[in-house]
Formats: C-alpha cells, sequence, structure tokens
C-alpha cells in the first residue's frame, strides 16, 4: 500500500493468504516489520501506514511545479521521431509572442508551488533567443515579489549555441538539457541536419556549456528508435566516456510523427525490454566494476519501491501528473496538460487543450473539466486492473497514453503496452537485487540518489 | 574513573550548622566579593586562602589551613583534585555526602532526574528504583541557575525522566531560562510521548537546541517488548517519536548492539530509513556490562567481531538514505575500517578508560576507549592500530 514489498515463494504466500502463517516462521516476521500483517503484538502498523501514505502523497498539495514554454516550433534538425518541430524557415508565425508569455507568465506564478521551474522548448528553443531572454527577466523581477524557489532549463540540440547563449545561461544559472542519441552514426541517422553534424555539435555544445555553467548544470537525453536496440552498450559508453553519471533509457512515445513514420511500430515492447535490461545489466557491471552511474528509469522507481519519498516523474505519478505536475504553453498560447498531449494536439486531437492563456483564467484552466475528468479516472489506487495490482504503488496513472493508443483515459490494461513495460520493469529491477545483495546495495544507492 | 560522589565525607561544626547547599565553585582568589559569599572556594597548597566566601573546599588531601573555626569547610580525598572554576557540587554535611552535579571542564554532564522507570530493560545500565526521588528534581532546579552559561551541553537521564510529569517540563523550561545557548540532550524511552498532549507541551517549550534520545532495539514489536521486557511499550514508543516530530522536537534513535537484536540489524535500519526517515540521529551502540547487563550477559554478549557484518550493512543503508548515523561505545580495532569515520569518542570521560594494548595504538586519541564500568569483557579483536597501518 505504502511501497514496501516482500518477495514470497507461492506456497508460504498461499499460507499467509489463508491465515495459516505460524508466527515462528521467518517471513511471518518480515510481513509483520513491513506492516503486511498486524497480530495481538502491535498495532501501530496503522499508523505507519497512514503517515507514509501522507508522505508520498503530500507534494501533490504544491500544485504545478514545471512550467514549459514552447518558446518556438522551427527548428534546424528534421528528426523523424519528433513530434512537433517545423523545419527551420524564417516565418516567425510559429514563434511565442512576448504578450503570450506575458499572460503565461501570471498563470505561472499563480501556481501555489514554492518551487518553480520554467522550461524552454521548441522546436529549437534558442532560435527565439530574444523570448527566452524577455521570459527570463520579466520571471524574475516579478519573483522579487513572489519569492518562489526559481529555476530555468533550456532544452537544446546545442546546434546553434553561442556564447551569447552561454553568457546569458551563466548570468541567470539557467540549466541546459540536450539529446545525445548515441555514438556519432546512431545520432547523425537519429538526427538529421544539413551538414550530418548534428552529434559533433552536441559533444562540443556539452563541453562548452559545462565550462561555461559548471559540469552539473548540462544533462542529456536519450531517445530511443528501431536502429538503437541492438547498440544499448555503445549508447551507454558514450554517456560514460562523456562523463556523464547515468542514462535514461527512454520508451520511444507513441506520438506525433513517430506514429506516423511508423517508429512507433517498428519494435513492439519486448524488444524494447531486450535493449532495456541488456543496458541495466551492462550498467549494474560497470557499478560492480566502481563506476558510479546510473541508469534514471531505475531509479525513479526504485525511489518508490525503496525510500517512503514519490518521484516528479509524470510518468510514475498516481494520480497521473498531468496538469499538476507539469503545464504546457505552447507558442500561440494554448495550454497543454503534458508535453505529450501537446504533441497528441499536433496530430489534431486537442483532448487535452485546457483553453489559451488569452482567454482563461487560471482557475477556469486548472479546475476544467478536460483535467479533472482524466485525473480522476486513471487514478491507479481505483482503476480496474490497477486498484489489486501489486505494483500499483510503484506505477503511474498515464491518461494521455491510454487516450492515444485505445480512446480511453483508462486503457484495457493486458493490451497496454504502458503497463506491459512497467510490469516487466518493476519485476526485473525487484528480481535482480532479490537475487544479488550486491545488485541491492547498488539499487539502494540510486534510490536515494535522485 | 572520577569519582563524581562520595560518602563519609569530614564537615566542620560551621558546615553542619550550615546544612545542605548547592555551590558553584571558584578557584579565584580575585573573585568579586559580591560573589563570594554564594560560592565555595576550592584551596590550593600553593595559594593564599582568599576570605569571604560562603564555603571552603579543600581536595588536596591535605587540611586547609589558616581558615577561622566559624566558616563552613569540607575535605575531600584527593581523587576529587580535579574540580575546578565554575563546577557545581551538592553538599549534604550531615549525612557526609559530596555529589558533584556539574564539571565545567567536562563536555558529559548529564543529570539523573528519577530511577524510577516504566521500562526494565535487560541491559540497563542504571537499573531503575521504585523510589519517591522528587528531591532530585528541587535540586537540579537549584543547580541550573548556577551552571555555567557558555556551556555547550548537558543531559537529563533517568530512569524515565518523563514519569515527572509536569516537573519534567519545568526543567526543560528552566534549562531553556537559565541556559539559552546550550543544548539539551534528554534520554527517554519515548512511551509517555504516545500522549500527544505531553508531546505538545514539551514542543511548546520552544527550547532552542533539544534532543529527544529514544531507544529502539528492533523492527519487530515483540523483540523491542523482550529487550525492555514491557508489552506494549514498541507500539507506545513509535507513537511517542511521532507525536514528537509532529510537534517538531527532535529525535535520535538509539539501538544498543547486543545479541538479541543484532542479527536484524540491517532490518531495523531499513525501517527506520522507510518510516521514520525523519529521524534526526540515529546512533548504534555498544554494551556497557554495567547494571542488569553484568547479571544478563550471557543472554546479550556478542563479540563485536561477530556482528561487523551486520553494522556494516546497517550503517550503509542508513547513510544512504541521508539519515545522520554514528557509532558509540565501539573501539576503532574492533569496527570494520570503513564504519570508522562514523565512530564517536562518546564514553563520558568519568567512566572513560584504555588497556595497556591501547597504549601502542596510534588511533587512541580518535578512539571511545572503554566503560571502566565494564569490567573485563572486551572484544577478542582487540588489537592496536600501528601507526604505519593507520
Amino acid at each position: 500500500m505504502a511501497g514496501e514489498y516482500i518477495s514470497l515463494p507461492r506456497d508460504e504466500l498461499e499460507r499467509f493468504a489463508k491465515g495459516e502463517l505460524p508466527s515462528n516462521e521467518q517471513s511471518y516476521a518480515e510481513l509483520k516489520a513491513r506492516h503486511f500483517l498486524i497480530d495481538d503484538d502491535t498495532n501501530v502498523a496503522i499508523d505507519l501506514l497512514a503517515l507514509k501514505t501522507r508522505t508520498k502523497l503530500a507534494p501533490l498539495a504544491n500544485f504545478t511545479g514545471l512550467h514549459i514554454f514552447v518558446a518556438t516550433l522551427r527548428c534546424e534538425h528534421s528528426c523523424p521521431y519528433c513530434q512537433v518541430s517545423r523545419a527551420n524557415d524564417d516565418r516567425t508565425e510559429f514563434d511565442m509572442s512576448e504578450a503570450t508569455a506575458a499572460r503565461s507568465l501570471d498563470l505561472v506564478f499563480q501556481s501555489p508551488s514554492p518551487a518553480i521551474k520554467i522550461e524552454f522548448q521548441g522546436g529549437e528553443p534558442l532560435l527565439n533567443f530574444p523570448l527566452i531572454k524577455y521570459v527570463v527577466s520579466e520571471a524574475k523581477k516579478r519573483n522579487e515579489s513572489a519569492k518562489r524557489d526559481l529555476a530555468f532549463v533550456i532544452a537544446t540540440n546545442l546546434a546553434v549555441l553561442s556564447d551569447e547563449h552561454l553568457a546569458f545561461a551563466r548570468e541567470h544559472e539557467i540549466l541546459i538539457s540536450t539529446s545525445l542519441d548515441g555514438p556519432a552514426e546512431l545520432h547523425n541517422r537519429n538526427r538529421p541536419r544539413q551538414g550530418r553534424d548534428s552529434h559533433q555539435r552536441a559533444i562540443d555544445g556539452i563541453h562548452r556549456a559545462r565550462a561555461a555553467l559548471g559540469f552539473h548544470r548540462v544533462g542529456a537525453l536519450m531517445t530511443t528508435t528501431a536502429a538503437s536496440l541492438g547498440q544499448v552498450r555503445d549508447i551507454i559508453d558514450e554517456y560514460v566516456s562523456m562523463d556523464f553519471g547515468g542514462i535514461f533509457l527512454r520508451p520511444l512515445s507513441p506520438y506525433g510523427f513517430a506514429i506516423k513514420t511508423k517508429f512507433y511500430q517498428s519494435y513492439d515492447q519486448r524488444r524494447w525490454l531486450g535493449f532495456y535490461f541488456e543496458g541495466l545489466d551492462y550498467i549494474i557491471d560497470l557499478n560492480r566494476a566502481g563506476l558510479d552511474f546510473i541508469e534514471h528509469y531505475a531509479a525513479m522507481v526504485l525511489k518508490k519501491m525503496l525510500t517512503p519519498s514519490q518521484t516528479s516523474y509524470v510518468d510514475l505519478m498516481s494520480p497521473s501528473g498531468i496538469g499538476i505536475g507539469a503545464l504546457v504553453y505552447n507558442y500561440n498560447g494554448t495550454v497543454y496538460v503534458s508535453d505529450e498531449s501537446r504533441m497528441l494536439a499536433e496530430m489534431g486531437d486537442e483532448t487535452f487543450a485546457l483553453g489559451n492563456v488569452h482567454d482563461d483564467s487560471f482557475a477556469e484552466l486548472l479546475l476544467s473539466e478536460k483535467l479533472l475528468e482524466p485525473l480522476e479516472k486513471s487514478f491507479a489506487a481505483s482503476v480496474p486492473g490497477c486498484s489489486w495490482c501489486a505494483f500499483e504503488p510503484y506505477c503511474g496513472a498515464d491518461p494521455v497514453f491510454h487516450h492515444a493508443t485505445q480512446g480511453d483515459f483508462v486503457g484495457k490494461k493486458p493490451l497496454s503496452a504502458f503497463c506491459t513495460r512497467n510490469m516487466a520493469v518493476f519485476r526485473g529491477l525487484i528480481e535482480r537485487m532479490e537475487a544479488d545483495e550486491d545488485v541491492r546495495g547498488i539499487f539502494e544507492r540510486w534510490a536515494n540518489l535522485i | 574513573m572520577i569519582p563524581l560522589r562520595a560518602r563519609s565525607i569530614h564537615f566542620n561544626d560551621a558546615a553542619i550548622a550550615t546544612g545542605a547547599s548547592i555551590l558553584r565553585l571558584s578557584t579565584n582568589p580575585h573573585r568579586p566579593t559580591p560573589l563570594r559569599r554564594q560560592e565555595a572556594y576550592v584551596t590550593s597548597l600553593d595559594q593564599e586562602i582568599a576570605p569571604g566566601f560562603g564555603w571552603y573546599i579543600s581536595a588536596s588531601g591535605e587540611a586547609a589551613e589558616g581558615l577561622p573555626q566559624d566558616v563552613p569547610l569540607v575535605e575531600l580525598p584527593s581523587d576529587f583534585g580535579y574540580l575546578g572554576d565554575g563546577d557545581v557540587v551538592s553538599l549534604e554535611p550531615k549525612s557526609g555526602i559530596v555529589r558533584v552535579l556539574f564539571r565545567k571542564s567536562s563536555s558529559y554532564n548529564h543529570f539523573l532526574l528519577t530511577e524510577r522507570c516504566n521500562n526494565n530493560c535487560l541491559m540497563c545500565s542504571q537499573p531503575p528504583r521504585a523510589v519517591q526521588d522528587g528531591w532530585i528534581v528541587d535540586e537540579i532546579l537549584q543547580a541550573l541557575p548556577l551552571i555555567d552559561r557558555t556551556a555547550r551541553e548537558i543531559g537529563f537521564t533517568g530512569g524515565e525522566p518523563t514519569l515527572l510529569g509536569e516537573r519534567f517540563l519545568e526543567l526543560v523550561r528552566a534549562t531553556e531560562s537559565y541556559l539559552p545557548n546550550t543544548a539539551l540532550h534528554i534520554l527517554s524511552n519515548g512511551r509517555n510521548f504516545a500522549n500527544n498532549k505531553l508531546a505538545k507541551s514539551l514542543a511548546a517549550i520552544r527550547h532552542h537546541d533539544l534532543m529527544l534520545g529514544i531507544p529502539l532495539y528492533s523492527d519487530l514489536a515483540h523483540l523491542h517488548d523482550y529487550v525492555v521486557q514491557a508489552d506494549g511499550a514498541f507500539d507506545e514508543t513509535i507513537r511517542g517519536i511521532l507525536n514528537l516530530k509532529r510537534h517538531g522536537v527532535r529525535v535520535e534513535i538509539r539501538t544498543v548492539l547486543q545479541r538479541p537484536t543484532t542479527d536484524r540489524l540491517p532490518q531495523l535500519a531499513r525501517f527506520l530509513a522507510r518510516n521514520l526517515l525523519f529521524a534526526d540521529h540515529v546512533a548504534l551502540m555498544g554494551l556497557e556490562v554495567t547494571g542488569f547487563a553484568k547479571g544478563n550477559l550471557d543472554r546479550l554478549w556478542i563479540d563485536p567481531a561477530d556482528y561487523a557484518q551486520e553494522l556494516r550493512a546497517a550503517v550503509s543503508i542508513l547513510t544512504q538514505a541521508g539519515i545522520k548515523t554514528s557509532i558509540y561505545n565501539s573501539q576503532l580495532c574492533v569496527i570494520p575500517e570503513e564504519l570508522r569515520q562514523y565512530a564517536r569518542r562518546s564514553i563520558s570521560d568519568w567512566k572513560q578508560q584504555y588497556l595497556p594494548a591501547c597504549d601502542r595504538c596510534s588511533l587512541r586519541p580518535e578512539c571511545a576507549g572503554f566503560f571502566a564500568t565494564s569490567g573485563t569483557k572486551f572484544s577478542r579483536a582487540i588489537t592496536p592500530i600501528l601507526s604505519e597501518a593507520a
């Protein structure tokens, strides 16, 4: 219920379920210590379970902390898996205006969250650098009285990174998040641009940004494609050689161009899981050899398994993180509940468009049935197929994914790639740490790191 | 050992006439006159006796000379020669008893609040007695205003201090009033804080630097209850901790490393990381072989060398979870090398000692050493760490 688990042989589980497990058995003690059973001896478990549940859900009261500004849809890359970008041209009709940004900031600062993170996305947001400058200075001005813990992130491919950009990012302590899909050949194939030099520009940009902003202020994310599947070790090695502290082995999302170009269907969950676990085991071996290197998805799940805390990763939150975990302000002022729902809209499905910054108030947007209904319907603890699942405390609710793939906020879980994938990951993580104390030690470290 | 109390002490007639007194000591012959009347002057052979003090104490083992007959005088054996400026003593001329309540030069000043307790722990070093000892509180309330106001920390122990109820709160209030720069550490089994009112009242004092040290011996209720020899104690202690933290009182979890519980030490660590992650400190404490522990030694003793594995796992779990963790009362040569950084010199100076073997050890200055109270029960792993290895 509050996330603790115990792994039992089937017959012991059955005896426990029937109330026939004798109190002098080892598993009885373990079940009792983790509050799966209460006996005459003690009833404080209820208090502790309540406390752990409150701890898990407490961050909900903070409301939306991540605010994504789509500075422009323009981009000089033409990645086939990209859901949203427009090929580079001089047309500024896909740029966010200052007026739209100002209205968006009104909404940002109406969120009660004590920590506010503004993330610039695109397209390639640096192509609309004047807007970034405007938003940063305007947000800081407002924060003089709002007094939030304010942070900025620019999600950029680094290809057009200039010294002016870096000087600005340094001055305002802006974090850089970039894309690195693996070794040069794979990266350039995934991320085509004129000159076929995306990888080189990313590598150079990472070095320059680290030097200018500080080593830990630069992060990288990889996107998995069909071409990635056989190369997980090479991809990880790329991150290791670039001195990153970890990698996020991400599944491909089913939105936007990814579906149009048949990328999403080009491999099934089984193949992705093979890729994932080959990578995970390789990373575990790296740790055994003395290198501190984490896999971020595993670390976020392990945080839920091994600590009383939660992750703020939207895919692993229940109630879902849509809207209440993140809000997206599109270039044209449309407000979406998540980055994925903006991508869905680019495919013509406006289900998760809450409204527009120019027309709607904070209350109208956040109390909209378009947000409340999917939140309520998809809450995993009350959803058929989820509410009785042993993995429910570790899983998230993803109404956008299930709507996109099954046309329903809840979805039939046996047909859900989300469910299949997560169940396999949860099982795989538990099997690994149950089988090997060293792995448990590594996992405990990861769980507490992030 | 440094003696903190003595019986059959000789007091002169003037002292007996003056009666029981709690006094701050001075060794300063130039002490301002207005203060002298309420203080005791510690005489020394090479110093002329300063006149005008309320009391005189000779701790040199020699009779003090040159004092008028009508001035209260007590003559202590020479092992009280450590007494110094700013110390506080309790003198009972009629019964011939002297007790040292506070030593300015020491960082280990504890006040026993009561000998009564609602636990009856197998290894209790201070076995409880069901006595009416309310006079102790009066004495401490008198002593607190005399304590040096730059003292870093004082401790309250027992017995179970919270059995004093309102008088317990009165004592905490007094430390906050008279010692606004001094940390207060209270050893309690936490059970009475299951009553939310008491926890709330303690928090309401808003002591500036308060920590409650509360023992938890196992993640399993019945095992904890067995160790403390009290049914239902586990639940009350947990509820007490939750109530204290709810009201913002800092809590340190203490566990004693002893045979009944060491094999589940990693499980206890996981339990703490999962359920009581907000604990402000966890102390894993080596056994002091005195009091009940002596009589129960067969059940309690486990050579620290035999729980090194469990200790290593527990420390790793706790520290990774971000819980501040210390190992108390364990010798550096006995615990695994990577755990030495967590070991503290925790044994109170007055009962701390080293073995002859320690003379050659290069880590002796950092080592907790041994309880002088613990007799001859030592780990087989005791071995001096020579400097080339350090």
